[in-house]
């Protein structure tokens, strides 16, 4: 251990009331600490975070010229910026303050007061050791544009982009399809109260569309984010769409001029239940209100011969351009909302309930647009063969709770498979069975929206389904299927003839979400939607600064509680921007430019991209803006020169000394 | 050191190879410059002075000791007392003495094991009478002594409190004569200091480097290397990375990859972990089972490629073998 006799460390062990005193004798643990190398004072009281808590390290600073501190009390995470900020109140460099952490690593883990007070006097010494090792450093601070992006044009995105934009920032929206709306724009009705998807949708969209505030970049990916906090700087790609934005005003004369009479490819908005031409547009209240050509099968793009209908409906507004060209715009902002939702399981992976092999058997984003006034049918049910459906089964939990799939809960099945029971029934008058494993229903009005289809005679069967088998054996065209039912209530095998099913799809991450994750420097949980910084402390922020998360991208949700993130993301990207600076990590990595050799082992190991191999001087530099301080270069290092702050070697050695001395 | 009076140095020899003895040779014609400025007064492969013209000389009186081998014997154990005794100051001189070296590789085995492969188990040893080294014997004439053979190999600084330290195996005579002129000069770093570069061999190599990626190790004969590329980029387990600079990449200047004999860098505590989480960082691959191959396959020996010269030295110091 470092001798140096200029040290005087104060000691403070806490009480926090019963917590730890109940399981270990403060008053002996402080009269130890005061026995160790350099400790100049050690005191313990009962609430150490309290106001006088803190005067009495204050005082004792001023009073004694303690020049380090070890506060013997919670996690760190708790209250390490509380004495920190005592500190240097008292004129005392904030980082020369440790924590030992008594109190959930110790008294709560054990009754036995004896170990306790062994390893209690392990973290104390461990603490006492390190602190001696402690610089002071200097608190750094980053500006922050007070501009934001928000990333996925859902429900999430949009409501987030019109917050901050009614805050009077400026947004740039992007959207990787030719539409903003995402998956609600699909739906018909929303669970519970059974509003209309588009009518609550589409003026939200307008609202987008309009704002001066907010540049809607649709048809456009994030192709590279570089930067940190404040500033970051994103490439975004924009497909083209053959069509000039700026000139298009949407009349859709193009799509009746098409040479193409007939719509004939499949429109994936539509679940490819409907039919486009090659210029099209997924829906008609898109926004932006623009077609897009498709260059795989306009005859003008792809053959390069067409008499070209559209151009000519288009007339004088001329805003066809068949030469367009990808193009990479690059954007600074200063903070980032990633909202991009996520994908519908795809069933044809359980052969036994022959989704793609039986017609009738659909997914229940299918039936939306089946259901929906504006999708395919104009809102009529229908099986393939354009017959209204007489007996509908509802297969809920498909891909979710299931542990070949998705061993979680998706969320929102139950309730749009109670939605879809209850339109079904409207619609068609047809007799409906949801099988499920467990109704789940604890939103708010939800349990009452379960009773309500209970009434309306829709019939539950407790059970999951164990496969769909065609009624006369081959499963053609107009046969009907029998879904086979451990019914768990009855205590039987049911076979239940109906002649369509239902497929209620759990929810599950965008098939580039490890893409998205990696471009924006985000981990991602278990399942791979993207994890926030701490479930409950902070639930829209991500591991990297300035970067949040909204909607279901972040795990399956329904719309209110999507709405209720967006804001909240939008909320704390709000604070950050309106704060205009942000204070970085202290832990910060950085190259001793005399030892680094520039061997670059190091270059690609960084997960936030801090550090670049400067060619001229041939070493590796870490910009401290960027640093997280996670200390993978420090580990990696081989030739020592990579260092960090409050984690030196030396710092680390000391607080294992100290911790093996008592273990 | 003044003009007038010249100072006394000692040179001696433990658990080593004798590369050492040749490299302070190397310096040349310069060895003519040591000689005018110090008296030699104690080094047994050119000199000729005893043990106990030694033990006879006054505590401190011999200005500087360049010491190299590691301890591995009770005599070497007693001749590192003595010689720290009688020095001003003294040098780990090589990497014997720096980090244990070669020799220092026997710490993977325990003294049983190494007595049964040197007197018993080699095809070309012969001992029906399973002799093997004793410290004391029984002769008509009286007793014999030899020294004890420990059973762990330790390096200088284990054993004695060290002055300065010059690494390599051999040191390079240019570093040498840096030492030499800076005692002479009394421009000495902090004592506990390791005379030398505080930068990697990748510093002093010429080839050039990108990002690292490894799919694949290769062992030397595996491969002829591209010349102007780094060689550890190319698969090759090149130590130059991790390893203290001042030899002038004289092993990747000839297609060789370095293996590390001048130790860790200045500042990091343990050669072979340093290199190992390098290595292990710039391993392609996402694939447990495919890493674990890349490994295997390419890097036989762990020990002998990440701890060659520093085992002694290392955090383990040596495996963990009933004695």
């Amino acid at each position: 251990m470092k001798h140096d006799e200029t040290l005087r460390i104060g000691v403070y062990v806490c009480h926090c009331g019963t917590n730890i005193a109940g399981v270990l004798d403060v008053e002996a643990l402080a009269h130890f600490a005061e026995g160790l190398p350099h400790v100049a004072l050690a005191r313990h009281y009962k609430y150490m975070c309290s106001d006088p808590g803190q005067e009495l390290v204050k005082r004792d600073i001023l009073e004694y010229n303690l020049n380090r501190i070890v506060v013997a009390a919670c996690s760190p995470n708790l209250h390490e910026p509380t004495f920190r900020r005592a500190a240097e109140d008292a004129g005392l460099n904030r980082f020369l303050v440790q924590m030992a952490n008594i109190r959930e690593q110790v008294a709560w883990v054990t009754d036995d007061s004896t170990e306790a007070f062994t390893k209690a006097q392990a973290h104390l010494a461990a603490a006492i050791r390190r602190v001696a090792g402690h610089e002071a450093l200097e608190r750094q601070f980053v500006q922050i544009q007070p501009r934001a992006m928000v990333v996925g044009g859902g429900i999430a995105g949009i409501e987030a982009a019109l917050t901050l934009a009614e805050a009077g920032k400026d947004v740039i929206l992007v959207e990787r399809e030719p539409t903003i709306g995402g998956h609600m724009a699909m739906f018909d009705k929303t669970f519970p109260t059974l509003d209309c998807a588009a009518c609550i949708l589409t003026p939200k969209m307008t609202a987008v569309k309009l704002h001066p505030f907010i540049k809607l970049l649709t048809y456009s990916t994030v192709e590279s984010v570089e930067g940190s906090v404040g500033n970051y700087r994103v490439k975004v790609r924009r497909k083209p769409r053959y069509i000039d934005e700026s000139l298009c005003v949407g009349c859709m004369m193009c799509i009746d001029g098409c040479v193409f009479t007939q719509a004939k490819f499949p429109n994936p908005f539509d679940q490819g239940l409907g039919k486009r031409k090659p210029v099209w547009i997924p829906f008609p209240q898109a926004v932006p209100p623009v077609p897009v050509v498709d260059p795989e099968v306009c005859l003008q793009i792809a053959r390069g011969k067409c008499k070209q209908g559209c151009v000519t409906a288009c007339g004088e507004r001329n805003a066809f351009r068949f030469d367009q060209e990808e193009q990479i715009e690059e954007y600074t902002v200063g903070t980032i909302i990633v909202a991009t939702g996520f994908k519908a399981f795809d069933p044809s992976v359980i052969p036994y309930y022959g989704y793609g092999r039986y017609p009738n058997v659909y997914t229940s984003l299918e039936v939306e647009r089946l259901l929906n006034a504006g999708g395919p049918t104009a809102g009529k049910l229908t099986l393939r063969d354009g017959s209204t459906p007489k007996r509908v089964g509802i297969v809920h939990c498909v891909g979710s709770r299931d542990a070949n799939f998705h061993p979680y809960c998706s969320r929102v099945c139950c309730m749009y498979s109670l939605k879809l029971a209850h339109l079904v029934k409207e619609k068609t008058g047809a007799e409906v069975f949801n099988c499920y494993i467990d109704v789940r229903a604890p939103g708010k009005s939800f349990e009452e929206f379960f009773n309500r289809v209970q009434d309306e005679g829709t019939q539950f069967i407790r059970g999951k389904v164990a496969d769909i088998t065609p009624a006369n054996g081959d499963g053609a065209e107009g046969g009907g299927l029998i879904m086979n039912v451990d019914d768990t209530l009855l205590g039987t095998i049911r076979k239940i003839p109906v002649d369509m099913v239902i497929l209620a799809v759990a929810l599950e991450p965008q098939a580039d979400a490890s893409d998205v994750r990696r471009a924006f420097g985000i981990s991602c949980s278990a399942e791979g939607f993207f994890l926030e910084k701490h479930p409950k402390l902070a639930p829209v922020n991500t591991a990297n600064d300035g970067v949040f998360l909204a909607g279901a991208c972040q795990g399956a949700k329904d719309i209110p509680d999507t709405v209720a993130q967006a804001d909240a993301a939008a909320a704390k990207a709000l604070a950050l921007m309106d704060a205009g600076q942000i204070e970085l990590e202290p832990n910060t990595a950085w190259v001793d430019e005399e030892m680094c050799s520039g061997c670059q082992t190091c270059i690609s190991l960084c997960p936030f991209k801090a550090i670049r191999h400067d060619a001229e001087r041939k070493i590796a530099v870490i910009d401290p803006a960027l640093c997280k301080g996670c200390g993978t270069c420090v580990a990696a290092c081989p030739s020592g020169a990579a260092k960090q702050h409050i984690f030196g070697d030396e710092q680390i050695s000391e607080e294992l000394e100290g911790l093996m001395n008592y273990v | 050191m003044s003009e007038t009076k010249k100072g006394k140095l000692a040179l001696y020899w433990a658990a080593s190879c004798g590369g050492c003895e040749i490299a302070v040779l190397a310096i040349n014609e310069k060895i003519l410059d040591v000689a005018a400025l110090f008296d030699i007064v104690f080094w047994p492969v050119a000199v000729d002075a005893k043990v106990r013209d030694v033990e006879k000389m006054p505590d401190a009186s011999i200005d500087v000791c360049l010491f190299n081998g590691g301890i591995r014997t009770s005599e070497q154990e007693y001749m590192a007392q003595l010689l720290r005794r009688k020095s001003k100051v003294l040098v780990a001189f090589g990497s014997c003495a720096h980090e244990g070296c070669i020799p220092g590789l026997a710490n993977g085995n325990n003294r049983r094991q190494i007595f049964d492969t040197a007197y018993r188990e080699t095809p070309s040893t012969e001992n029906p009478e399973n002799i093997e080294p004793q410290p004391k014997s029984q002769v008509a004439e009286g007793t014999l002594h030899l020294p004890v053979f420990y059973n762990t190999v330790r390096t200088l600084n284990q054993t004695v409190p060290v002055d300065y330290y010059l690494p390599g195996c051999p040191p390079e005579a240019d570093r040498i004569w840096d030492a030499i002129t800076a005692i002479v000069e009394a421009k000495l770093p902090p004592p506990g200091s390791v005379i030398g570069a505080d930068t990697t061999v990748c510093q002093e190599c010429p080839r050039k480097r990108n990002e690292k990626k490894i799919k694949k190790f290769y062992r030397t004969w595996e491969i002829i290397p591209d010349e102007e590329t780094c060689l550890l980029e190319q698969g090759i387990l090149c130590c130059g990375i991790a390893t203290r600079a001042g030899c002038g990449a004289r092993c990747p200047g000839v297609n060789s990859p370095c293996i590390g004999c001048y130790g860790a860098n200045e500042g990091a505590q343990d050669f072979g972990a340093r290199l190992m989480t390098a290595l292990a960082s710039v391993i392609d691959s996402d694939d447990p089972q495919e890493i674990d191959r890349i490994i295997r396959e390419g890097i036989p020996d762990p020990v002998g490629s990440f701890y060659r010269f520093s085992l002694a030295a290392s955090q383990l110091r040596r495996r963990r073998l009933p004695v």
